[in-house]
């Protein structure tokens, strides 16, 4: 049984009973560079599905970061706002942006896997 | 993530300038026209870059080792940069004609000072005194081309550079454009040690000074310049030799190819304009803090386009000014963001804005009124519809460790 899902946006968002972890995939960090900033959602905040919620910079450009489901934030990652190339180093496990409690699980159904999401990966080479 | 999935998909990750130089008089279908290649494109590739449009032209934004790295080995060794695309001219006068008092009549620098071998920063200015151009002059050393200019000008204005410079020098002097010529710059501390080992005669060169040397069947015209505040050098080359002449400099231990993502990263640590962004043609000389390229005798003699405004610019004060600006935390602001003064009231706007990997802090520039253009006026820039505050900050951002 997966227990983590990708969106066409590059965030994966892994579940721990209601609770997923969120962050951008490897290769979103590989696209974007050098991460010397992360902007991070306060816990609390109520988010729709595909709101922005978060924002990554390069050296280059900014990036939003959305909402794979929608939810409350009950958790960020602040250790990233002072290492935020942990985001470039670990993208899919140290460097997760923040926590979400999923207020409808049935939003994962339009979400990939990772089979299918490498496919995708794949497809926009 | 939706703009890194834009640039997933071939947008380039340098947009907003292609975006700005084809909204400056590039016809539609030259938006769509292919992309051209410079004679190190398939260099490019074999290193691994990360290719993008820019001005036209397929160019490397960074190589596998990414823009931070890039950075910072330019700052402490050699960076190898692909600058092919910029426009290469030599301007020659007519019998009878001044060269130097020709060009001048475009100009607001002193041509006429120029010593064989001197070269000069100036800008092509519009009659309003705006900014069509920012670019580099050289007088030739050998007596016998005492009647040239060797020109080098941006690669999104150099179709429009050479049509104005035709036309209004028309009956006075012929430019040629140099489309046979690659352009190279090696930039950091360690570029003198290195070119030295290739062509001995270089360390000679003081700094914007250039000539011709013959090394092995190639004319090279190498100038002591450069984009990023280092010692360093920029090298023409003939277009079917460039690729080796490259090969050769990476060779050497100190030397890595550096794409124009770090390109952009140096020069605005350096205080450095990128024309289309920090300047253009409804800037003048004088908002962009650029007085310094003017002599006084061309402050007080005039005779170049737009210097009734200019002078009275220098006179009075220009109303707005173009500043270096420093956030006071990480995040960067970018081109366009608005800047506020502390009672709320629209004060200017950022024109550049990264990351800055030597100081590990944000840094940009813009202009602003000039009445809050003093260095440690505090400031906000609207970022993502908040504010971020920041303060003006003398430039460069970073020491200039030219060669003089």
């Amino acid at each position: 049984m997966t227990n983590i899902f990708y969106t066409q946006d590059h965030e994966w968002i892994r579940l721990d009973g209601d609770v997923g972890t969120v962050g951008i995939s490897n290769y979103a960090q590989e696209q974007l560079g050098d991460i010397v900033f992360v902007e991070l959602p306060q816990p609390g905040t109520k988010i729709g599905q595909g709101e922005e919620i978060a924002v990554v910079e390069s050296v280059k450009a900014a990036s939003e970061i959305y909402a794979p489901v929608s939810g409350e934030i009950i958790d960020a990652n602040n250790a990233l706002e002072g290492a935020p190339v942990t985001v470039n180093e670990a993208a899919e496990s140290d460097g997760w942006f923040f926590k979400i409690r999923l207020a409808n699980t049935s939003e994962l159904d339009g979400l990939m896997d990772a089979a299918a999401y490498k496919t995708f990966v794949e497809g926009l080479a | 993530m939706n703009r890194a999935k834009r640039q997933v998909l071939g947008i380039p990750v340098l947009d907003e300038a292609a975006l700005h130089q084809t909204g400056q008089g590039f016809m539609a279908d030259t938006i769509d026209a292919p992309l051209r290649y410079t004679p190190l494109h398939a260099l490019h590739l074999a290193l691994g870059a990360k290719m993008v449009p820019f001005a036209g032209y397929a160019m490397p934004v960074n190589y596998p080792a990414g823009i931070l790295k890039e950075h910072l080995h330019t700052r402490e060794q050699a960076g190898l940069f692909d600058v092919s695309h910029m426009g290469q001219a030599i301007l020659s006068a007519l019998p009878g004609i001044d060269i130097a008092a020709a060009f001048e009549t475009l100009v607001p620098g002193a041509i006429a000072e120029l010593n064989p071998g001197q070269m000069r920063y100036t800008t092509l200015l519009n009659a309003q005194g705006g900014i069509l151009d920012d670019l580099m002059v050289t007088r030739p050393v050998r007596p016998e081309h005492q009647h040239q200019l060797f020109l080098v000008v941006n690669a999104g204005r150099k179709t429009e550079d050479f049509v104005h410079i035709e036309t209004a020098l028309a009956g006075k002097a012929i430019l040629t454009r140099m489309e046979d010529r690659a352009l190279l710059a090696l930039q950091g501390p360690a570029a003198v040690t290195v070119l030295t080992r290739l062509v001995p005669e270089a360390a000679m060169l003081a700094f914007m000074h250039g000539r011709r040397f013959h090394i092995g069947g190639d004319e090279l015209i190498i100038h002591r310049c450069g984009y990023t505040g280092e010692d360093g050098f920029e090298i023409s080359v003939p277009a079917n030799a460039a690729e080796v002449w490259a090969k050769r400099l990476l060779a050497e231990p100190e030397v890595a190819p550096i794409g124009l993502g770090a390109r952009d990263s140096l020069r605005l640590e350096a205080g450095l304009c990128l024309y289309g962004h920090d300047i253009d043609e409804t800037t003048t000389p004088i908002e962009a803090n650029l007085l310094w390229s003017i002599s006084k005798r061309r402050r007080e003699g005039g005779g170049f386009p737009g210097s009734t405004i200019i002078q009275a610019q220098i006179k009075d004060g220009p109303k707005r000014l173009r500043v270096g600006i420093r956030p006071d935390g990480r995040a960067p602001a970018r081109e366009g963001a608005e800047i506020l003064d502390l009672n709320g009231n629209a004060i200017g706007h950022v024109t550049s804005g990264t990351f800055s990997p030597t100081l590990n802090a944000p840094i940009a520039m813009g202009y602003v009124n000039a009445s809050s253009a003093t260095d440690g006026t505090p400031v906000n820039l609207i970022v993502r519809g908040k504010p971020l505050a920041a303060h003006i900050a003398p430039m460069p951002f970073i020491p200039k460790r030219f060669h003089r």
